[in-house]
């Protein structure tokens, strides 16, 4: 019972003594309104932490009270924020604190129809014996008579929404078990971005930071939904329109992006790279591109060998091998010249092996001379000539007839690229998974890098490629990879070949010259974090101990063998493949092969629950007693409950600070780890078994903390910057050495704990320093905000014009200096030329800006590491109700990778007698609402009521068409499932003139599942694995599909209507695979 | 008067009774009673910057403690909130325009239509609606409990612990702000933050906003910005830029959150000429009055003339 006032705070008695006698204000307030207190006010502190939702990464400050979270809300001092926060950010305190979580380990026995409760050791200790059970049953020494000691039938998939140390511990522990198929959300995302512009440019991240965009002339928002998927990040968008810059959106779909554009093209989805092209062709035919920075800064000059064949009207290049369904590289290579890759391709899957009876890599260069260059551009086979001749049938006619863009419109996009381009202006592209989820992804990204190469945009203020990744620390999952081709820092995993040893490693994956040309410090130091006191040069450092990939290990080559029954353990770190990869289906058939299944997450997600209430069990194909597949489920510690490092799409590592603890049974993935980790080395301890040996001589020591024995983060990412033989912490990745001096878990990140200070942690606010906020914690590679800065200056170091100066060298103090930390070795002049001899980074002159090109050159031409060929070529999606008009005899990409498998059809193709089966578009996107698959939007009320239900997006013509009302439902068909959508027409659709036809679009958004609060279909029943060559990732941005009104039918109806499909559209196991 | 081009929905004419006490000055926490009061806080919405993202239906909610209000998918474009009401204090309009536009005009995207009836000009108009804190708050007037009453700050609040839920407010806004929310009885609106004003901070919406659309600060430099903002999209072509809810001599005297909106106010589904409906009280009394004083004056001549 309150207290009650004091007569004289009675109303009416206000009313007579005071100033407001008719009691509108001052007299009526009352007792509980003069008490009202802000609980960020009261506070007993406030913890900085970060956004746990997208890659822009928004910094967080969260309130705490009595030791729980109270309130969350954006952080006003970040400089990439401004204390924004988008709908989802907004709703991270009741992501984290409401009731949607799960608190208490859940257990499905074999067979079992329902949960249990397990107690969490109980739980880690059964965890641990099928661990150590599965990985001896799955064990190989040998393929095919080469050594690959590893372990094929346990997978990981997960990660990106991890902090960088627990994926650290998770790549660490299971790469030392012998697990290789270790995969996360990067290869389903943006693992063409890492293939594209690391070939291109040298490194495999964004160039260039959201905040640039400010300074951009015309920004080209293109594969992108920025303003819906990157609220936060959209703001330099519109900083950018407020200074007067152009904003044009790409995309089949008009999104929320597109409404605050100056110009919206739609196109095809599926045909960025014929547009593309045709930029390029516009650029090349017009001379229009930036001649000096094209001269100087590319391999433009470069010659080409003579066995290099382009493509003709068969679509191949040189070196096509229809066997294998791939390349042989070693024709693109430069005239008597060898350059290794930065990235993509390198020595994996053996195309290094290629170059038979040679010796590989670096010595492979020194033998074969360095490239030639004509600075004429006039040789016939330099790069210049053969791109002109590539792209010459990228014609505005073409780009009309294969994109739907008006040939007026194009000319207008054209004009504004180059009208914004040059010494004076630039051009920023801002690109997502639009553009890297094709079968010919990652040449995407190649297009758009040559086009900017061309451009001169590359390294300068407003210019760049700003790829926009998704998830909080996908780049830190890819950096410190959970992924099964890369080791920490884009070291590639190593390959099974002969008498395979670290020398023979380094020479097959290192460059001659620039960065690359250190591998083996990386390398060394690497294997020195890991395996310490039992690393020496005598044992190679214990190179031996890694386990060697025969191929590709992707997450759709695991979910091959599960179903194959050759994977039997499998992990589930916050990723829920059972809607948010391609061909779900698949995904939830290849669990149902397991032994046994372990997922992590907040809440009961579709790949935690399917063998009870999954499509498979409604439609009566599975019984739940017939699925053996044993399930734990542990509830995840969220990223309030943590310390640890997201790094963001940026390249920028931030510390969040654990702000509460979790509740019950909920446990960081740090914890997971390190404690399955430690249980499986006890059971493991006096093996005998060499099998045994990286397990047991693994650093596995970290300090723990407080009741529940949380590892200490700060020592994980102490591990991960790397320290010498003293133990000081190192602060550059040049101080690491390949003599066993130095360790470092990830060497570009060394520098993130220099002087032992966590720089990650670094919090100095936007308004104390310039606008690239490099005091605001850490990026890689050593702070440098727009990698490959040294080219916004001309080779004798001045600014191309003062107005978009970011770097310069400075000829008094004899240094490079600028508004940005300068991607070049400070001390390095611009005239320096280096030796013939000179190897690494004393290779790279001081006028070639992409230092980790192996010839310092950003690469229009790609003479390796893409693997379907060393130029953007359009080919058609996988399912595509259009031929292939430039090269009529070559549909689709012949280098793709597909599945035979009954339940990964392909469509017809276009000339087919079933092609009109699906002859309808579909491009999948996202809405700013709801967060990738679902798992942390659906359960979240706050965000399932903005969008509620699962819909599909048709023009009015196409409603016309197929007799869709709007409000009402549709069913959406392919041959590998049937999905139904709510129906919503709008103009925002509109169909395309194709080569003289009509063509509809449909767009669907990918997010919904069964389950949680707001549920529905989910839109990946319709799509296939059909894979990047490069990159592994998947084609959901363009696919077909029928369109038909109505619900779709229940039970097994559902797979008769599939059935009834495949058949009319006269399906095999042939469709669809051929080029 | 700002200079603003372009129809304004104002016209509520002043009546100048010096009886009239109900209508407040400019300075609407001056005279509710504060003698010493900081200066008007408010609004300055600015749909042209709006990403359509609903950060602010979140953030408000999340600061508020206001419940969901349930799964409705409306499939009117992307706005399933519906409106603004007892569990929906920001409320984000989407409204989807295909107009034949000659050239291609700033602001509008040209999107061919097929048959080419030449409305190739398409927009998607996106705005996030809120409790306009009137100068004249008709839901203030009729409110006979005095939960609903003036800040400090010069914006309106319902204090909940005073609230009967008798719901005669709700009729009253001419916006259709106020609402009862069902399983409490009590009604719920927005408080432009009224706690986290006392703290010094921002209300929770205005600092999510991702692009800044909404602004929020003193009213007269909130003006003033707007006024400038609207200059600015003219001359750059965007003739139908205007302000709402500016205006001390709109109907309502002017809003404590007023917007630019790029369309007619009906487009949004806003009131065109919204009037405080509490205008017209006063006179209507005074009828009242002088009706019952002929009456009592009959009444009385009548009595007054019938002896016994």
């Amino acid at each position: 019972m309150s207290r009650l006032p004091s007569l004289s705070q009675w109303p009416v008695l206000r009313q007579l003594r005071g100033q407001d006698p008719l009691g509108r204000g001052a007299a009526v307030k009352s007792q509980a309104t003069s008490a009202l207190r802000a609980r960020t006010a009261d506070a007993d502190r406030v913890v900085k932490s970060v956004c746990p939702y997208c890659a822009v990464g928004c910094a967080q400050n969260v309130y705490v009270k009595d030791g729980q979270v109270v309130q969350i809300e954006g952080d006003p001092d970040a400089p990439h924020s401004r204390g924004r926060l988008c709908p989802k950010g907004s709703a991270t305190l009741q992501l984290t604190t409401g009731e949607s979580r799960e608190r208490f380990v859940l257990y499905r026995p074999p067979h079992g129809s329902d949960w249990q409760r397990m107690d969490l050791q109980t739980a880690m200790d059964m965890v641990a014996d099928k661990f150590v059970k599965t990985r001896a049953e799955g064990w190989e020494w040998e393929s095919e008579g080469k050594r690959t000691r590893r372990c094929m039938s346990i997978a990981a998939l997960g990660g990106a929404t991890l902090d960088n140390e627990e994926n650290y511990l998770i790549k660490k522990f299971l790469t030392a078990s012998g697990v290789v198929q270790i995969e996360n959300q990067a290869r389903v995302c943006h693992s063409s971005t890492v293939v594209g512009l690391g070939t291109s440019f040298g490194r495999g991240a964004s160039s260039t930071l959201p905040g640039d965009l400010q300074n951009s002339d015309l920004i080209v928002l293109e594969g992108s939904n920025m303003a819906e998927a990157h609220p936060v990040a959209f703001q330099w968008v519109m900083e950018a329109k407020a200074r007067g810059a152009t904003v044009i959106h790409v995309d089949p779909h008009y999104s929320r992006t597109s409404a605050l554009a100056d110009m919206f093209v739609p196109l095809r989805a599926g045909s960025d790279i014929a547009f593309l092209g045709g930029v390029i062709n516009h650029v090349l035919s017009n001379e229009a591109d930036f001649r000096e920075y094209v001269l100087a800064y590319t391999n433009a000059p470069t010659i080409v060998g003579e066995e290099f064949q382009d493509v003709g009207a068969d679509g191949l290049f040189s070196g096509f091998d229809e066997r294998k369904r791939g390349y042989d590289p070693s024709s693109w290579q430069y005239e008597d010249a060898f350059v290794a890759a930065a990235a993509g391709q390198r020595d994996q899957e053996g195309n290094i092996e290629a170059l038979a009876g040679e010796d590989q890599g670096r010595d492979a260069e020194a033998a074969r001379g360095q490239p030639k260059l004509d600075p004429t551009l006039q040789h016939p086979r330099c790069v210049w000539q053969i791109l002109k001749r590539h792209y010459a049938p990228y014609t505005p006619e073409m780009v009309e007839r294969v994109c739907g863009v008006p040939q007026e419109l194009f000319a207008k996009v054209c004009r504004l690229f180059v009208e914004n381009s040059g010494r004076e202006r630039t051009t920023a592209f801002v690109h997502g998974v639009g553009w890297t989820q094709h079968t010919v992804g990652s040449q995407y990204i190649r297009a758009a890098s040559v086009l900017q190469l061309l451009l001169g945009n590359m390294g300068r203020p407003g210019g760049g490629v700003m790829a926009m990744r998704g998830h909080a620390s996908i780049q830190g999952s890819s950096d410190i990879p959970t992924l099964f081709d890369t080791l920490p820092g884009y070291i590639p995993m190593p390959h099974a070949h002969r008498h395979e040893d670290l020398d023979k490693f380094v020479a097959g994956t290192s460059a001659r010259r620039g960065f690359w040309g250190n591998m083996r410090d990386y390398m060394v130091s690497l294997l020195n974090a890991w395996w310490g006191a039992a690393a020496s040069a005598e044992n190679d450092y214990c190179f031996d101990y890694l386990p060697r990939l025969t191929g590709s290990h992707s997450t759709y080559d695991t979910v091959m063998q599960q179903i194959a029954g050759t994977v039997k353990g499998y992990f589930l770190f916050g990723e829920n493949p059972a809607v948010g990869s391609a061909n779900t289906r698949m995904q939830r058939l290849g669990m149902s092969k397991l032994d046994w299944l372990v997922v992590r997450d907040f809440s009961l997600i579709e790949s935690a629950t399917w063998w009870k209430d999954g499509p498979e069990i409604e439609s009566g194909e599975m019984r739940s007693e017939d699925i053996a597949t044993e399930v734990f489920f542990f509830p995840a510690a969220a990223h309030i409950e943590k310390d640890g490092t997201f790094t963001n799409t940026q390249r920028m590592l931030q510390w969040h600070h654990k702000a509460q603890e979790p509740k019950d049974e909920q446990r960081s993935d740090l914890w997971f780890i390190y404690h399955l980790g430690k249980r499986i080395r006890e059971r493991l301890a006096g093996s005998p078994d060499e099998r045994d040996r990286p397990v047991l001589d693994l650093t596995w020591d970290y300090p723990t903390q407080g009741e529940q024995q949380d590892p200490d983060a700060n020592a994980v990412l102490a591990e991960v910057n790397g320290c010498n033989a003293e133990g000081e912490m190192l602060s550059t990745y040049t101080e690491l050495k390949d003599d066993g001096s130095t360790s470092c878990g990830c060497w570009i990140y060394c520098g993130c704990y220099a002087e032992g200070v966590n720089q990650t942690a670094r919090r100095t606010p936007a308004r104390e320093q310039n606008w690239t906020g490099g005091e605001w914690a850490w990026a890689w590679p050593a702070n440098r905000r727009i990698l490959y800065n040294r080219a916004s200056a001309d080779p004798q170091g001045r600014p191309w014009s003062e107005r978009k100066a970011l770097v310069w060298w400075d000829e008094q103090e004899k240094k490079w200096t600028g508004h940005d930390t300068p991607d070049f070795e400070a001390d390095k002049p611009p005239e320096y030329r280096p030796a013939p001899d000179a190897s690494g980074p004393a290779a790279i002159a001081g006028s070639t800006p992409f230092i980790m090109q192996a010839d310092g050159r950003g690469w229009l031409y790609a003479p390796a590491g893409v693997a379907d060929g060393p130029l953007p070529t359009h080919y058609e999606p996988q399912d595509s109700p259009v031929a292939n008009s430039l090269y009529p005899e070559c549909q689709r990409n012949p280098a793709r990778e597909v599945y035979e498998h009954e339940n990964n059809r392909y469509h017809p193709d276009p000339d087919e007698p079933g092609a009109d089966a699906f002859p309808f578009v579909v491009t999948t996107y996202r809405l700013t609402e709801h967060f990738t698959a679902g798992g942390m939007s659906r359960w979240t009320p706050y965000l399932a009521e903005l969008q509620p239900e699962f819909f599909c997006e048709v023009s009015p013509e196409l409603a016309d068409e197929r007799g869709l009302q709007h409000a009402g439902w549709a069913t959406l068909v392919s041959a590998r499932g049937a999905v139904e959508a709510r129906v919503m027409v709008t103009d925002r659709m509109t169909p395309l003139q194709i080569a003289g036809r009509t063509i509809h679009q449909i767009g669907l958004p990918f997010h919904w599942g069964a389950n949680g609060y707001a549920r529905g279909d989910s839109m990946n029943e319709l799509s296939s694995m059909a894979l990047d060559p490069s990159s592994h990732i998947q084609e959901v941005k363009a696919l077909s599909v029928d369109i038909r009104p109505g619900r779709r039918p229940r039970g097994a109806a559902r797979l008769a209507l599939v059935s009834e499909y495949r058949r009319r559209a006269g399906i095999t196991a042939q469709t669809g695979m051929k080029p | 008067m700002s200079a603003t081009a372009g129809p304004r929905a104002s016209g509520g004419e002043q009546e100048a009774n010096p009886l009239n006490i109900l209508l407040e000055s400019g300075d609407p926490a001056g005279s509710s009673g504060y003698e010493q009061h900081p200066p008007r806080m408010g609004f300055f919405t600015d749909t042209s910057l709006c990403i359509g993202c609903k950060a602010c239906e979140v953030a408000c909610k999340e600061w508020n403690a206001v419940p969901e209000d349930g799964l409705n998918w409306t499939g009117n474009s992307h706005d399933n909130s519906g409106g603004l009401g007892a569990d929906t204090w920001r409320h984000v309009a989407f409204v989807e325009q295909r107009v034949a536009v000659g050239e291609h005009e700033p602001n509008f995207q040209h999107l061919p239509a097929a048959g080419g009836d030449g409305a190739d000009g398409f927009r998607w108009l996106m705005a996030s609606d809120v409790c306009k804190h009137c100068t004249h708050a008709a839901c203030l007037d009729v409110c006979p409990t005095g939960a609903i009453f003036r800040t400090e700050f010069g914006t309106v609040v319902v204090q909940q612990d005073i609230c009967n839920g008798c719901g005669y407010c709700v009729p009253a806004c001419p916006y259709g702000v106020l609402d009862k929310r069902e399983d409490d009885g009590r009604i719920f609106k927005c408080t432009l933050c009224y706690d986290r004003l006392g703290a010094g901070q921002e209300p929770a919406c205005a600092k999510a906003c991702p692009t800044d659309s909404i602004q929020f600060g003193e009213l007269d430099e909130l003006r003033a910005r707007a006024a400038g903002r609207v200059e600015q999209l003219q001359q750059a072509g965007v003739v139908q830029a205007r302000l709402y809810g500016e205006s001390p001599d709109d109907g309502v005297g002017g809003d404590g959150a007023f917007f630019l909106l790029l369309d007619e106010p009906e487009a949004y589904g806003l009131p065109p000429d919204p009037i405080v409906t509490t205008r017209d009280l006063p006179r209507m009394w005074r009828n009242v009055g002088l009706a019952a004083g002929a009456l009592l004056a009959g009444a009385v001549a009548s009595f007054a003339g019938a002896r016994r």
